[in-house]
């Protein structure tokens, strides 16, 4: 039966008189976390060829975000990677303030490193958690999602949701940190740190998980960077590009950290540059919470943040004000920025365009995994079909953030 | 380099590339480039020692209807080594939107072009692959053009048998 080329890299491999195999695997594949199809050529086991298709968790992010005001946004942005929301909805706030030339207080930045840096722990274990199950190793895999829960227990009580957080405003954010949030943290790190231990005597050194790892899934720094990997997967090729190193925002100048990097860029590197960066990203909390300042926790810039409810209901002009933030949107004068951060899988970006209306005029995403994704047919090919698995789970596919 | 030093050097390198004013961009360094020139312009920033651009970000597009060009294609360029970023962006008329491929450059524009095209219908000259990406084979138009509506519905699709029909690709190039 003759069958139709898909993509180039399949018309280049015509298939031979009954040696290939055409295999679709996926959207619903039992091992494969996220909706994704692999359109894959076989020679016995070895994947001559794979396409790699995307889109089953398509929900038009950018275009429902041009029908909202600027504040609606932001629970839209946790839906993005809802394994680190946290992180998505700093990015845009970031990204809208600087359009909008609002200055956020001190306070603010060190409250929002400390989710983020929270939230890029549970990204990591989740990514970790079920890399080691898909492995076989369900044990590791559940010790990470109990460490995962204590965070989220903490999550929780910072912003009143485990998932849906939205808890990132244009100027700020909108609780303060719990009182006991010192000893909420050292609580939930003290058995993230246990943890960490255990699944590092577990893994590390596992004959099984090594050799399911190492060298699997390689890709060279100069295929990394051609292909706009970045996050792990590039730091797991030896360059040491982290967004919070090279152009640093919020402050994490003020912060001593270390960005691991691996050598071999395989599957093992990126497990543990992700596994290493969870202990970074530790010490920056222990940091921040020491450092962090007293003071206001939301700007005052009335053109674009809400007024206190004091004034809301007890004067007419903080009604209006009220009204009209709400009703027209925060009306941010025409322009275009971009920002990026460094979230769970790398450069996380936002390009706004605004065209002096209440309302967006462009939301643009860049997410990290879709680069990712793009850059796994060339990992897959030549290995075999049963290492798709861990290649796939460290390229960390988060459907809602590459699909948006 | 700062942003005013590396606007510099990049309308010396082309010269016919405007900076967009620094109020606008909110002080990022953006420059525009006319359709016939950006191959040529992007591949210069790349290979310059002082620009040195090696990663492409990001490729998006936006569209400003009613506006003449009516598409703009927005090019995020960021350098490892000299750790500077730079935005350029072309100008495409509604009647022709297409413009040569950045993929024989870096291969992010692989995928990138490939959801532009998809949901902008602006078409990539020289992209290898060029087919949609987030939308599936049988969907008719381009949702993020301003003139398609929210409340736009789709016609049915026939279902296909994956093994009697096997999934095929839809360029339109």
């Amino acid at each position: 039966m003759a069958i139709a080329p898909v993509s180039p890299q399949m018309r280049d491999h015509p298939v031979p008189e009954g040696d290939i195999m055409e295999i679709q695997m996926g959207p619903s594949h039992p091992a494969s976390h996220g909706t994704i199809k692999f359109n894959l050529r076989l020679d016995g086991e070895t994947i001559v060829a794979v396409d790699v298709e995307i889109g089953y968790l398509h929900r038009g992010f950018e275009k429902m975000c041009e029908q909202a005001t600027w504040n609606h946004v932001f629970p839209y942005a946790d839906r993005l990677n809802y394994a680190s929301p946290l992180l998505n909805n700093v990015a845009f706030a970031l990204a809208v303030e600087k359009l909008a030339q609002v200055p956020t207080p001190e306070r603010v930045q060190y409250i929002r490193v400390i989710v983020g840096e929270i939230s890029r722990i549970t990204d990591h274990l989740t990514c970790l958690g079920m890399a080691a199950s898909e492995l076989g190793a369900i044990s590791a895999a559940f010790y990470m999602i109990e460490a995962r829960e204590y965070l989220y227990d903490l999550v929780e009580a910072i912003t009143g949701a485990r998932l849906t957080v939205t808890y990132c405003r244009l100027g700020g954010v909108i609780k303060d940190l719990p009182a006991d949030m010192a000893e909420r943290l050292a609580f939930a790190f003290k058995h993230t740190d246990a943890v960490l231990r255990d699944c590092d005597k577990l893994l590390s050194r596992n004959r099984i998980f090594v050799d399911r790892m190492v060298g699997v899934g390689a890709l060279s720094s100069d295929d990394a960077i051609s292909y706009g990997l970045t996050g792990p997967l590039l730091r797991a090729t030896g360059i040491p590009y982290d967004v919070r190193k090279a152009q640093p925002y919020l402050v994490y100048d003020r912060m001593e950290f270390e960005v691991p990097t691996g050598s071999r860029g395989d599957n093992y590197d990126r497990f543990m540059v992700r596994f290493a960066e969870m202990r970074q990203s530790m010490r920056i909390v222990n940091q921040a919470m020491q450092q962090l300042p007293d003071g206001p926790i939301m700007a005052t810039d009335p053109r674009f943040v809400l007024p206190p409810k004091r004034e809301v209901y007890g004067s007419i002009e903080g009604l209006m004000n009220h009204f009209k933030l709400v009703i027209e949107g925060q009306k941010i004068p025409p322009g275009e920025t971009y920002h990026a951060i460094e979230g769970g899988n790398g450069e996380l970006g936002f390009y706004l365009v605004a065209d002096g209306s209440g309302r967006p005029y462009r939301v643009r995403v860049r997410p990290p995994c879709f680069y990712g994704m793009g850059a796994l047919g060339k990992m897959l090919t030549g290995g075999m079909i049963a290492d798709i698995i861990t290649t796939f789970g460290q390229v960390n596919m988060i459907g809602g953030e590459c699909d948006r | 380099m700062t942003t005013p030093e590396l606007l510099e050097r990049v309308t010396r390198l082309a010269p016919d590339a405007t900076p967009v004013p620094a109020e606008q961009t909110r002080g990022d360094a953006a420059v525009v480039v006319s359709r016939e020139r950006i191959a040529a312009v992007l591949a210069q920033l790349k290979d310059d020692p002082e620009t040195h651009f090696e990663m492409l970000t990001d490729v998006t597009a936006v569209d400003y209807l009613g506006g003449t060009p009516r598409f703009e294609v927005v090019y995020h360029l960021y350098s490892l080594t000299r750790n500077h970023r730079l935005r350029v962006k072309v100008r495409l008329p509604e009647e022709d939107p297409s413009v040569a491929t950045a993929s024989t450059l870096w291969k992010s524009a692989l995928w990138a072009e490939r959801e532009v095209f998809d949901l902008f219908g602006i078409r990539f000259v020289g992209h290898p692959d060029l087919r949609r990406i987030l939308m599936y084979p049988e969907f008719v138009g381009h949702p993020l053009r301003k003139d398609y509506t929210l409340n736009a519905r789709q016609p049915l699709v026939p279902e296909r048998d994956p093994i009697a029909q096997p999934w095929r690709s839809r360029s339109e190039v």
